[in-house]
């Protein structure tokens, strides 16, 4: 049995534009308007806008929203200021990662988690099972909200076309309430492409009106409408991991080289956080004896790593495994995102292949992210 | 989206010019470019090769995902084109004209091919 794809608030606007749609977690997203590639060099020299309304939006308030989420959660939320935002995650109590969040602090007693769309039942299910004995509510918004982004340098510009919200104050990793183009949103300073850009929480009867304003407000500086393929290629550039690909409930953060989302040091109950112990030892098991690490890959030759392709040496030996993969329009070479053996990890190791259906293709290894904005 | 009257198509969706001294042309379909995106790298069988109907004799990279390249037709290679090689995204930019793939000299009969109507009848299905 399988349920109809659900569409977004701004579907109809997707097929006018010609757009291939996609099934994406459930949801019938678009892919790509024109070419995926200059979807992404749009975003990376001019300005992309996104259709995001498949994340999942849980909104937690109450007197002790802060304690509840710095217990279900591994970062430090009862410090994120009002109007700022923190990346974090949401780990199982063995340590593996259930998903990684944005927690938007939206007044003292108010929090907005995003989930991403295929764990949004996931998130929300761990925080209620979670919020026993917490004076907090949790409340499923994830049909209260669609959810836009423009993204790319100029994304400022295009915005304070359309909006009188102090854009200039609003800080990487900030969010407002404002009204753009007439309408009330959610402000933030966020986004998943590597670049400057924005990210618009609205009513779903908002959005088409949004998004036409902005393609207009866009117009003289280049903005296009961008799908999903784009935007993986983008957040793979920016080094950025993907849940299901980077991240899975059998990698804890420390695994995936991001431990520093995991705040051991935070004081609400009594430093307790669900997860603790195990994180504590996955912290220490990284340090002594790492196991594999996250690497950059770049491909010498043409042909493309996948999802699942091996890492090799030159004979054979399987010493990791490829998690993303994909052309990069900015290096011009294809480039991948692997775990390997901690000896082969270090950049500029000699003799790391990729087993691409058969043929060992020569890559270097390289730190991330690919792609590094100037600011 | 229209499909040359003068090409034969296979159900895999490559088109099939008609034979000039028994040398056809070989390439995919617009649809095909469509549905792979921006193909970014491009593996062709080697010129004298023999290749078999609905048989894998390339492959066909794009952003997200990787294809294989069938014959059409039994046969032996006679020339690929190199240019496609050094620009794969001619198969999305010119998929009927500079983005053809390999020509080959039919061995024997064909197997299934449509005419262009019946090829536009089949992937709108």
């Amino acid at each position: 049995m399988t349920d109809a794809p659900r569409r977004t608030a701004l579907d109809a606007t997707h097929r006018a534009l010609g757009a291939t749609m996609t099934d994406f977690a459930g949801w019938d997203m678009p892919l790509r308007y024109s070419s995926e590639r200059d979807e992404h060099v749009a975003v990376r020299t001019r300005a992309g806008l996104f259709d995001l309304s498949h994340m999942g939006e849980i909104t937690v308030t109450g007197p002790q929203a802060a304690d509840l989420l710095d217990y279900a959660l591994v970062g430090n939320i009862g410090g994120v200021r009002t109007g700022r935002a923190r990346y974090t995650m949401i780990c199982e109590a063995g340590g593996g990662i259930l998903d990684d969040l944005i927690v938007y602090r939206l007044a003292d007693q108010e929090y907005m988690v995003v989930a991403n769309a295929s764990n949004a039942q996931v998130v929300l299910d761990a925080l209620t099972a979670r919020a026993g004995g917490f004076d907090a509510a949790i409340r499923d918004d994830r049909d209260a909200y669609a959810l836009l982004a423009v993204q790319g340098p100029e994304s400022p510009g295009i915005l304070k076309k359309v909006t009188d919200a102090d854009l200039d104050g609003l800080k990487y990793y900030a969010g407002l309430p404002g009204t753009v183009a007439g309408v009330e949103a959610l402000i933030a300073r966020t986004g998943y492409t590597g670049e400057d850009g924005f990210e618009l929480f609205v009513r779903p009867a908002d959005a088409v009106a949004l998004w036409e304003a902005l393609t207009e407000a866009g117009q003289d500086a280049g903005l296009v409408p961008c799908g999903l393929s784009c935007r993986d290629t983008l957040r793979l550039e920016a080094g950025m991991p993907l849940y299901g690909h980077e991240l899975t409930t059998a990698t804890t953060p420390f695994d995936a080289g991001l431990g520093r989302v995991v705040k051991f040091e935070k004081t609400t109950n009594d430093g307790d956080f669900v997860g603790r112990a195990a994180l504590a030892a996955a912290a220490e098991r990284a340090e002594a004896n790492p196991p594999r690490k996250l690497v950059g890959l770049i491909a010498e030759g043409r042909r493309v790593p996948r999802a699942g392709y091996p890492v090799v040496t030159a004979d054979g030996t399987v010493i990791g495994e490829v998690t993303s993969g994909a052309p990069s329009p900015t290096l011009g070479k294809p480039v991948a995102i692997a775990y390997v053996d901690a000896a082969y990890a270090t950049p500029g190791t000699e003799g790391v292949c990729v087993d691409i259906r058969g043929s060992h293709e020569p890559y270097e290894v390289t730190a991330l992210p690919f792609y590094k904005r100037q600011k | 989206m229209s499909n040359p009257q003068q090409l034969r198509y296979s159900k895999e969706h490559e088109w099939l010019s008609g034979a000039e001294d028994g040398v056809s042309t070989v390439g995919i379909t617009e649809h095909a470019a469509n549905a792979l995106g921006d193909v970014v790298y491009v593996q062709l069988p080697e010129v004298g090769a023999t290749v078999a109907a609905g048989e894998t004799c390339g492959e066909l990279e794009s952003t997200k995902s990787v294809s294989d390249l069938y014959s059409p037709v039994d046969g032996e290679i006679t020339e690929v084109n190199e240019d496609v090689v050094n620009d794969p995204s001619l198969v999305n930019s010119a998929p009927f004209e500079g983005g053809w793939l390999f020509k080959v000299k039919i061995s024997g009969e064909p197997g299934e091919l449509l005419s262009a109507d019946e090829y536009a009848a089949f992937i709108t299905g």
